[in-house]
């Protein structure tokens, strides 16, 4: 349990900070770090588990159903990313809360952060790939609210843009990877996939799951060509830089070659192209950042390469290169974030980043000049600090490398010559910044920073002199579990000593430190050099092309499709759906009639066709004539009615019948603010275009439908019929389908319909239209709005009518009839009133308010669904008993019978709804009128 | 008389397309209108023809007809009926802003009508 609260309570503590935050901008800050303290509180009870070479594994059922689970582990790799990430995350948020200005928001800093600290906790915890990659996309979304922290920036957002989507991209190939890798294993546990390593490396489809995985880890871990957006996400308060892009975020590409290594590595194909990539990023990465004038873009691109390093460590693909690989992301992560912090610093004191402004800070803040010429140092891999005894363990592993193929010399050369790039810009990091002569114009006088400011750089570099200097004694333990939990397997026997005597790797460092001072001396000529080419590898711009290019196409297909006529689209909608039918078609062999008996066809059945075939033709053919085509639709849809009623559908035929009385009712109130005739604009090639079409669409459905009726039917329904009386306690299969077996759909549908009866209230709300006063042929509209005889006929009519109702209701269980009839035939009494006795008149006896009505259907149809809840079912759980009620004599009650009163509800007051509303628009457009 | 089924089913889409491809609002609609007694005589007919056996379970019953097109029918009935109610609205809405009752809802040049 406690996994599952440590990966949540960053999730609701990011809502509780910020709404705290409009309490005092400072008690975000505090709620953010008792939040993290918190979740680091959850994590010690498990602490020991992993320490004992063994994984915690929590599992909360989810969707059981989809094999997906709250699972969550806790192993050696997930223990120390989870403590790096609440730990870093406690320094951040102190860091922070002296970094931002009085203007930042800083209850939107500290909930963003919380989030992204969720995210990152359950991508290092999850257990279950899919949970995994959930998680992993919430890192992506987090990190682009986080960069673009300052929104009224440009850089930011586009920067936020560029990292989004190229993590976003990363994210869908990692799905699919993992959708391949979870039906190569055949789970998605990690447990199950680490165990069967050998067989997913035999696989067929190994290579297209590793090409995809491994996308979606060198986008989120910046490896080359993808390594552009993370400079340009350095637009990022310098907080989040520190916290994103040194220990976390751009780490959890890296996690993931580390969590999948013993599934995943051990291939020529591994080796290539994880090698490839963290070479090629190691070196270009180092060049880069050696040229970069900005503080943090020179930072940005030796994350870059350092990430790179960390990656070539995983492609070697040795045990020991994995341990190395494993120390170099603590190693990297302490000194990488105190020298964000620091640069925080000097950004802060200074006004700018430029270091072309910035020198000679020594003078001004000697104490933070100590603590980042210490990082600095680690992160040039000089001895006595961490850097220098994972870089050593790296050269090893090189040179060891060396010996297995012809090629293998370009590895150990690259590597030292990407060192000794690392120590040229790390010198100029140090001596740029606080030496080399005096500050130019500075936008302010520098000074050193608030004492709190300081400590979270202090101990950061603290950790870097101490693993540094005693090694075994402090990180050993920890490094040694998460080796084991990267390689399921004990690791090799490792020796974290500074010194292993004069051995290629001792070599190789000296060559790296020796070059790398001779580099940053020669570095005026070099800087020409580098200004003169400047932009030439930018994939950065490549990206801004394509996402342009792209743009433009997709603005330029719509253009061209969409000209602003809905005539248009009907028919580009038509032809594409035909061609698409057409095409399926293609290549059938199968003749178009089945073997199927067919039913005989009688004389009163031919007559019904006929004059519906003649109805439609006739409304075709005189659709002009609004009023005409009207009147023979009314007669169609009871011919409809009269063919459910034949082919043994009594519900359909009554829901046909009362829909199709109240459907007339609606067209001819609406007909009555339209034109009465359709003008003949059509031109007659446009005439010809539709009609072609619409043949081809008639003889499509046509043929579809014999080619169906012609065949055998299989029908999954006799599940219902057997269980419609035992399970639904009704004997008529289809209202128990519609209230019991398929509840939720009904839910789901008069929800649909209470949304349009709301929707057309909310159109109809201050509209006026001007109806008629005269029919077509000149005559008034109407000479007597409310004829007495039917008046009186159906104020008679209405209790008889709503008696039907009820009947019609409380039968539904068992003989056809239900909520969604019983409705229908109470909205067509109602609004017959209306329309014979007027809408005053109705209003005055009869309340026409129906919000209340949809509202409290919806309500007994959902509560009467949660009911089941109350006894440990799920939703829509229907129970029925047996009532013996006099006169009527034996009957059935079940809940599905509330829930039925809920659609009886929503249908009548949605109904109501539209069509009162109408008519009170009509008779206020005939007082207008008088 | 699966034939004569297949026949209206393509007649009353073929109609209802026709009408759909209109340029004023009032055809459209009762296009819809009769496209939705096409679609839902074709989603019926997928449950096949079957005469006098309806789905109310009875010891005496020969056989039942397929309960599970005629529920999907149900439910299409009513929302097409929503549906309907809601374009028709839209209609007079472009009317009343607009001032005609074209489907490209550009408005009249000499304004309202």
């Amino acid at each position: 349990m406690n996994l599952t609260l440590v990966v949540l309570v960053p999730f609701l503590g990011a809502a509780l900070t910020g709404w705290v935050s409009r309490y005092g901008r400072l008690r975000s800050a505090w709620m953010a770090g008792a939040v993290t303290a918190l979740a680091l509180a959850c994590l010690l009870p498990s602490l020991p588990v992993p320490f004992a070479g063994e994984t915690l594994i929590q599992r909360l059922p989810w969707m059981p159903g989809l094999g997906l689970d709250l699972v969550f582990r806790l192993d050696g790799l997930g223990l120390l990313f989870a403590l790096m990430i609440l730990g870093m995350g406690l320094l951040v948020i102190l860091y922070a809360r002296y970094y931002l200005d009085a203007d930042d928001c800083m209850g939107r800093f500290y909930a963003y952060l919380l989030l992204f600290m969720g995210s990152m906790l359950g991508i290092v915890l999850a257990e279950n790939l899919i949970l995994l990659l959930m998680f992993w996309e919430l890192t992506s979304l987090s990190s682009f609210l986080l960069i673009s922290y300052w929104r009224h920036r440009q850089d930011a957002r586009q920067g936020a843009r560029m990292a989004l989507t190229v993590t976003g991209l990363g994210g869908l190939a990692l799905l699919g990877g993992f959708l391949l890798l979870g039906e190569i294993a055949g789970s998605y546990e990690l447990s199950v996939i680490l165990a069967s390593g050998e067989a997913i490396r035999a696989h067929p489809l190994y290579t297209p799951m590793l090409v995809l995985v491994l996308l979606g880890a060198f986008t989120k871990s910046a490896q080359f060509p993808f390594h552009f957006w993370l400079p340009r996400a350095m637009a990022a308060p310098t907080p989040v830089s520190a916290y994103l892009h040194s220990a976390t975020m751009v780490k959890a590409g890296i996690f993931l070659l580390a969590r999948l290594f013993p599934a995943l590595s051990g291939t020529p194909l591994w080796s290539a192209l994880v090698i490839g990539a963290g070479l090629t990023t190691l070196l270009i990465g180092a060049g880069i950042a050696l040229f970069k004038h900005d503080l943090k873009g020179l930072l940005a691109y030796s994350t870059v390469s350092h990430l790179g390093l960390i990656t070539l460590l995983f492609g070697i693909g040795t045990p020991l290169a994995a341990v190395a690989g494993v120390f170099h992301i603590i190693n990297h992560a302490t000194f990488k974030a105190s020298l964000f912090m620091a640069a925080g610093i000097i950004d802060h004191e200074c006004g700018t980043r430029d270091m072309r402004r910035i020198n000679g800070l020594w003078r001004f803040m000697p104490y933070t000049a100590t603590l980042a010429m210490v990082a600095s140092a680690s992160m040039a891999g000089v001895p006595l600090f961490n850097g220098f005894l994972s870089k050593e363990m790296f050269f090893a592993e090189a040179a060891n490398f060396f010996d297995q193929s012809a090629w293998s010399w370009v590895l150990p050369v690259t590597v030292v010559l990407a060192s000794a790039l690392a120590v040229a810009y790390s010198l100029r990091f140090i001596h740029d910044v606080f030496f080399n002569g005096e500050p130019h114009d500075l936008p302010r006088t520098p000074h050193e920073p608030p004492h709190w400011m300081k400590v979270p750089v202090e101990i950061l570099v603290a950790i870097c002199l101490l693993v540094g200097i005693l090694p075994t004694l402090t990180v050993e333990p920890l490094l040694a579990i998460a080796a084991d939990s990267v390689l399921q397997s004990n690791s090799p026997a490792h020796d974290l000593a500074i010194w292993h005597g004069f051995n290629s790797a001792f070599a190789m460092s000296v060559i790296a430190l020796l070059g790398g001072l001779l580099i940053y001396a020669a570095r005026r000529p070099l800087f020409m050099v580098a200004a003169r080419h400047e932009g030439l590898i930018d994939a950065g711009v490549l990206f801004g092309w394509t996402q342009r290019t792209v743009i433009a196409a997709a603005r330029a297909v719509t253009a061209a499709l969409d000209t602003g006529s809905l005539q248009r689209m009907v028919a580009l909608l038509l032809i594409s759906a035909l061609s698409l039918g057409a095409v399926g078609m293609l290549g059938v062999t199968a003749p178009l009639t089945g073997p199927a008996t067919l039913v005989p066809a009688d004389g009163i059945s031919l007559i019904v066709a006929l004059g519906l075939g003649a109805g439609a033709i006739a409304t075709t053919a005189l659709h002009r004539q609004r009023f005409t085509a009207l009147i023979v639709i009314g007669v169609l849809g009871l011919l409809v009615a009269l063919i459910f009623a034949k082919f043994s559908a009594p519900d359909l035929a009554l829901t046909q019948l009362s829909v199709e009385v109240v459907t007339i009712v609606l067209l001819l109130l609406a007909l009555y603010f339209l034109p009465q005739h359709t003008p003949a604009e059509s031109s007659r090639v446009r005439r010809i275009r539709d009609l072609a079409l619409a043949a081809i669409a008639g003889l499509g459905t046509a043929a579809l439908a014999w080619g169906i009726l012609t065949r055998p039917g299989e029908t999954i329904s006799g599940y219902f019929l057997e269980h419609s009386v035992p399970g639904g306690g009704g004997s008529n299969v289809v209202n128990v389908i519609l209230v019991d077996f398929r509840g939720f759909d009904t839910l789901g549908e008069i929800t649909v319909l209470a949304l349009a009866g709301l929707g057309i209230y909310a159109m109809l709300k201050g509209l006026r239209l001007p109806g008629m006063t005269l029919d077509p042929h000149g005559r008034p509209w109407n000479w007597d709005l409310h004829p007495s005889i039917m008046a009186a006929l159906t104020r008679l009519l209405l209790p008889l009518a709503l008696l039907v109702s009820a009947f019609i209701f409380l039968r539904g269980h068992n003989q056809p009839g239900g909520g969604f009839i019983a409705g229908l035939i109470t909205a067509v009494a109602l609004i017959m009133q209306y329309l014979t006795n007027g809408v005053e008149w109705t209003h005055r006896r009869l309340n026409g308010n129906m919000h209340p009505l949809i509202a409290a259907g919806l309500l007994v149809g959902t509560l009467t669904g949660m009911a089941s809840f109350v006894f440990g079912y799920p939703f829509l759980t229907s129970t029925f008993s047996h009532v013996h009620w006099p006169l009527v004599g034996d009957f059935e009650l079940a809940s599905a019978m509330a829930f039925d009163l809920g659609v009886y509800l929503v249908v009548v007051g949605s109904t109501l709804l539209i069509l009162i509303h109408l008519g009170l628009m009509r008779s206020a457009a005939a007082q207008e009128r008088d | 008389m699966e034939a004569l089924i297949s026949i209206l089913i393509g007649l009353l889409t073929a109609c209802g397309v026709y009408l759909v491809l209109r340029a004023r609002t009032f055809p459209v609609v009762m296009g819809l209108t009769l496209l939705s007694y096409g679609v839902n005589l074709f989603l019926f007919a997928t449950g096949r023809l079957t005469i006098g056996q309806p789905a109310v379970i009875d010891a005496q019953a020969p056989g039942y007809a397929d309960p599970l097109p005629q529920a999907l029918v149900l439910t299409a009935i009513v929302i097409s009926f929503a549906m309907t109610a809601f374009v028709i609205m839209l209609s007079l809405k472009a009317r009343a802003e607009l001032g005609n009752d074209h489907v490209d809802g550009h408005a009249d040049e000499e304004g309202r009508a």
